[in-house]
C-alpha cells in the first residue's frame, strides 16, 4: 500500500512538474502575472511530493517490504538501521530519487533564497528547474520505478552491497548529488539569462552564491568518496581515475573554471559569453556523469546495474539539454556585450589562465575518460587507459594553474604592473623557496620532487594569507581582518586549502611506503621507523558478516605506536569478500594495515603494511576548499537589494532580436 | 587593434595555446598508456604483443590457483572457455579473486608463453564478471560452435 502511495505521490510530482515547466515560462515571456505566480507554489508542491515519495522508499526499507523488489535487491531483515536508511540510494532506482529529491529541494531553495532577484526572472528559472524535472521523473518513472512488486514476494532480501555498508559511503552520494544538481540551478539562471538577453551582472551576482554552494557539496562529496576508497578497498589509494571518479572531477574542475569566471564577471563585466557556456557545461556534464555511471557502460569498481535502454534515455536527454542549450547560445551570444579592456597585467588576465587551463584539464581528462568508450563503440577493439595517462597531463597542467592563482590573488582588477607586484611576489617566492627546499630535509630522504611541490603548496598558501594581511592595514589589523567581506576569506581558505592539498599529494606519493608480506604469528619487521608485529588472527562475528581480525602492533624504539585490526569479512547474504583495512590516522600520516589471505594452515597470512605519509592533507585541503567556497557564498553582498541600476543592467533584448 | 579586439585575441590566442598543448600531452599520453585488451584465445593464436604490457581477461580456472613458495608469489590459469594461459603473480590478490570467478590481469608475456602479472583486478561487478571478461567468453563460445 506504501508503495503504491510513492508511486501516485511521484505521478502527482511529474504532473506538477510539468505545469512548473510550462506555465511560469509562458507567463514570463507573455508578461502575464497569474503564470508568473504559479512558480512559487508549483515548486513547493513538487517538492512536498517527492519528499512523500521519498518517505515511502525510506518506510519500505524501514518496513523490510520484500515485494517490492528495488527493496529486495538492496535490503536484508539483519541489514543495521543507517544502511537501511542509506539503502534507499544504494542502487540506481533509489539514487535517481535521491537526485530528483535534491532537485526539487534546489528549486525550493531558490524560492527562499533569491528574494533579491526580480519576479519573471524567478519565474524563469524555476520552469527551467522544473523542466529538469520534467526529464528526471519521467526517467524514473518509464524506466526505473522504485516502487515495481515482484510477485510472488520473497521472504528475505539480497542485502545491501556489503561495498556500500559503510558511514563514509552512506553519505558520499548525498553531498556529490547535492553538488550536481546544484549545478541545475546555476544552469536555470545562465538558461533564464540566456532567454531574456540579460546578461548583466546582476545575473552573475545571482548566480554566484549557487555555483559556490554547489561547487562545495561537489569538492565534499568527491573527497568523501577518495576517503572512502581508501580506508575501504583496502588497498591504501585515495584516487584511480576511475572513469565514474573522473565523472564527478570534470564537473568539479567546469565548476572552479565557473566560479572564477563568474567572479570576473560580477566584478568586471567580461568574460559574459564565456561564463554562460561554462554554466552550460557544467551541468552537461554533471548529465554526462550520471549517463556515465548509471547506463553501466563503464567497466568500473561502481558498474552496477547496467541498462542500456537507461543510458539511451540519459543520453537523449543529454543531447536535449546540450544542444538546446547551445542553440539557444549561438542566437543570443552574437547579442551579449562584454565591457571592453583590461591588462595583460591584471586579475582578468589571472583569471582567463586560471579558465583556459581548467577547461584545458577537463577537456583532457573527459578525452581520457571517454576514449575506451569510443574505440569499443567503432569496434576498434577493448582498450583502458590507465592512471599513468592522467598523471601525465594534469601534473603539467596543475603546476601553472597553482602559480597564476598566487599571482591572481594579489592582482588588481583592470591594470597592475609588475613592478608594484614584484616586491611583495619577491618576497613571498623566496620564502616559499626556502620553506619548501627545507621541508624535505626533515623527512627520511631528500626528494626534489617534494622540495618543487612544498615550494608550490607553500606559494599558494603564502599568497593567500598575504592577501588578507594586506587589507589589514597596520594600525588597524583587527578591524581590517573584521571588515574583510566572507567572500575574501573563503577565497583565502580555499586557496590555503589548494596548497595544502598540493603538499598532501606529493609527499604521500613521495614518503609513503609499503610492503606486502607473508606473516607468520609473532613476526616482526622494520618499515621506515616503525616496526611492526603480526599477532595472528581471530574469528569475530557482526550482525551480516562473519570476520577474520587480525592484529598488528605498531611500534617505534620500543614504544607502542599503534594496535590495528585489519578485517577481513564475508558478508553472509551474497557471500562477499570484504578487506577492512586497520587504520591509525595522524597529522603526518597514517599507520595503515590490510589483511589479504590466509596462505597454508599455519596461521601464515598475507599482510600489506603501509605507512601513508601526510595523507590527511589530501583531505584537509579539500574540507578547507568547500569550507572556504561555503564562507564566500554567506556573504552578506548576494543578500542585499540592488538598489541602483549598473549600467549595462539595461535591457539588452533589442540589439539581440536585431542582430 | 581597439581593447575588445585586443582582448578577444588574448583570448583566443591563448585558448589555441592550451589547446594545442594539451591535445600534444594528451596524444603522447595516450600513445604511452593505452592497454589494450585479449583473451587466451587471442594470446594463444599469436595476437598479443609480445614485449609490451597488455590486460588478459578469463575465467580462473577451478584448481588451479597454487602457491609454490611461502612468499606472496602464486600461479593460476586463465581459460576463455576454449584455450589456457598460465599467469604468475606477486602480491595481494583483490578480495574478490577465487577461482571460477571473471578476472582481468595486467601484465606482460614471458618468452615460455607464461603471463607476467603486475596487477590483478576482480572489478566488483554485480554477476562477477568483467565486461571485457564476458565478452571474450561469448566470442570464445561461438567460435567452439562453429
Amino acid at each position: 500500500m506504501i508503495a503504491e502511495l510513492g508511486l501516485l505521490a511521484l505521478i502527482i510530482a511529474f504532473c506538477t512538474a510539468v505545469v512548473l515547466g510550462i506555465v511560469p515560462l509562458y507567463g514570463s515571456i507573455q508578461r502575464h502575472s497569474i503564470c508568473i505566480a504559479v512558480a512559487r507554489p508549483a515548486a513547493w508542491v513538487q517538492l512536498v511530493f517527492v519528499a512523500i515519495a521519498y518517505g515511502c522508499l525510506t518506510y519500505a526499507f524501514l518496513d523490510n517490504d520484500f515485494s517490492v523488489s528495488y527493496v529486495a535487491n538492496n535490503s536484508n531483515s539483519k541489514l543495521p538501521l543507517l544502511y537501511k536508511i542509506s539503502g534507499v540510494w544504494g542502487a540506481h532506482e533509489g539514487s535517481l530519487l535521491l537526485w530528483v529529491l535534491i532537485l526539487s529541494g534546489w528549486t525550493g531553495a531558490v524560492t527562499i533564497f533569491s528574494r533579491t532577484v526580480p519576479e519573471d526572472m524567478i519565474a524563469k528559472v524555476l520552469g527551467i528547474l522544473g523542466l529538469v524535472s520534467v526529464g528526471f521523473l519521467s526517467f524514473i518513472l518509464f524506466t526505473s520505478n522504485p516502487f515495481a512488486r515482484q510477485f510472488p514476494p520473497v521472504t528475505e532480501g539480497r542485502d545491501l552491497n556489503p561495498l556500500l555498508q559503510d558511514p563514509g559511503l552512506a553519505i558520499h552520494p548525498p553531498m556529490l548529488y547535492l553538488g550536481y544538481v546544484g549545478f541545475s540551478v546555476v544552469f536555470a539562471f545562465a538558461i533564464a539569462a540566456l532567454i531574456t538577453g540579460r546578461l548583466d551582472m546582476a545575473w552573475a551576482r545571482w548566480s554566484r552564491p549557487w555555483t559556490t554552494t554547489a561547487w562545495s557539496f561537489l569538492t565534499l562529496g568527491i573527497a568523501l568518496g577518495s576517503w572512502w576508497a581508501y580506508y575501504e578497498l583496502g588497498w591504501g589509494g585515495w584516487w584511480f581515475w576511475d572513469p565514474v571518479e573522473n565523472a564527478s572531477f570534470m564537473p568539479w574542475l567546469m565548476g572552479t573554471a565557473l566560479i572564477h569566471s563568474l567572479a570576473a564577471t560580477e566584478k568586471r563585466g567580461v568574460f559574459k559569453a564565456w561564463t554562460v557556456l561554462l554554466a552550460v557545461f557544467a551541468f552537461s556534464l554533471s548529465l554526462l556523469g550520471t549517463f556515465l555511471v548509471r547506463s553501466g557502460v563503464l567497466t568500473s569498481v561502481h558498474a552496477f546495474a547496467s541498462d542500456p535502454e537507461r543510458g539511451l534515455f540519459i543520453l537523449i536527454f543529454l543531447m536535449i539539454v546540450v544542444g538546446g542549450s547551445l542553440t539557444l547560445y549561438a542566437w543570443r551570444a552574437p547579442g551579449i556585450r562584454s565591457v571592453p579592456g583590461f591588462n595583460p597585467v591584471s586579475r582578468e588576465s589571472a583569471l582567463l589562465i586560471n579558465n583556459v587551463l581548467l577547461v584545458t584539464t577537463t577537456a583532457t581528462v573527459l578525452l581520457g575518460t571517454l576514449y575506451p568508450l569510443v574505440i569499443d563503440t567503432l569496434g576498434l577493439g577493448k582498450i583502458s587507459v590507465g592512471p599513468p595517462y592522467f598523471n601525465t597531463i594534469f601534473i603539467p597542467l596543475t603546476v601553472p594553474l597553482v602559480i597564476a592563482m598566487g599571482f591572481g590573488a594579489l592582482c588588481r582588477w583592470k591594470k597592475d604592473t609588475f613592478a608594484r607586484l614584484r616586491s611583495d611576489l619577491g618576497i613571498l617566492l623566496l620564502a616559499s623557496l626556502i620553506a619548501g627546499g627545507i621541508w624535505p630535509l626533515a623527512m627520511n630522504h631528500y626528494s626534489f620532487a617534494a622540495a618543487s611541490a612544498g615550494t608550490l603548496g607553500c606559494w599558494a598558501i603564502f599568497t593567500a594569507v598575504r592577501g588578507l594581511w594586506i587589507r589589514a592595514t597596520p594600525g588597524r589589523r583587527w578591524r581590517g581582518l573584521v571588515q574583510t567581506p566572507r567572500a575574501y576569506w573563503g577565497m583565502t581558505l580555499a586557496h590555503s586549502g589548494i596548497g595544502i592539498f598540493v603538499i598532501g599529494v606529493a609527499f604521500t606519493t613521495i614518503y609513503s611506503m609499503e610492503k606486502d608480506l607473508s606473516m607468520a604469528p609473532g613476526d616482526r619487521i622494520s618499515v621506515g621507523l616503525y616496526e611492526y608485529q603480526f599477532d595472528g588472527v581471530q574469528n569475530l562475528t557482526g550482525p551480516n558478516y562473519v570476520a577474520q581480525t587480525g592484529t598488528v602492533i605498531v611500534s617505534r624504539d620500543g614504544r607502542i605506536m599503534a594496535r590495528l585490526s585489519p578485517q577481513r569479512r564475508r558478508y553472509l547474504v551474497q557471500q562477499m569478500p570484504m578487506t577492512e583495512a586497520g587504520i591509525q590516522a595522524g597529522f603526518w600520516g597514517d599507520f595503515y594495515v590490510s589483511l589479504g589471505e590466509r596462505l597454508d594452515d599455519s596461521g601464515r597470512w598475507a599482510v600489506r603494511i603501509n605507512y601513508k605519509a601526510f595523507i590527511r592533507w589530501i583531505w584537509l585541503g579539500a574540507l578547507l576548499m568547500a569550507a572556504g567556497g561555503l564562507l564566500a557564498a554567506t556573504d552578506r553582498r548576494y543578500r542585499t537589494v540592488v538598489r541602483t541600476p549598473t549600467p549595462e543592467a539595461a535591457p539588452q533584448t533589442t540589439p539581440a532580436l536585431a542582430g | 587593434m581597439t581593447p575588445l579586439r585586443r582582448q578577444r585575441f588574448i583570448l583566443v590566442g591563448l585558448l589555441v595555446l592550451g589547446v594545442s598543448v594539451a591535445l600534444g600531452l594528451a596524444l603522447l599520453a595516450l600513445r604511452e598508456n593505452i592497454n589494450l585488451f585479449f583473451s587466451p584465445t587471442q594470446v594463444m593464436a599469436g595476437e598479443a604483443p609480445q614485449q609490451a604490457n597488455f590486460r588478459l581477461g578469463g575465467m580462473v580456472v577451478e584448481g588451479s590457483v597454487q602457491r609454490p613458495d611461502a612468499d606472496l608469489s602464486v600461479e593460476f590459469v586463465l581459460t576463455d572457455t576454449v584455450e589456457q594461459v598460465t599467469v604468475t603473480y606477486k602480491g595481494f590478490l583483490p578480495d574478490l579473486f577465487r577461482e571460477g570467478q571473471g578476472i582481468v590481469a595486467q601484465g606482460m608475456l614471458n618468452s615460455n608463453g607464461i603471463f607476467e602479472a603486475n596487477q590483478v583486478l576482480a572489478k566488483h561487478d554485480e554477476n562477477y564478471m568483467p565486461p571485457e571478461v564476458a565478452d571474450a567468453l561469448k566470442k570464445a563460445k561461438e567460435m567452439g560452435l562453429k
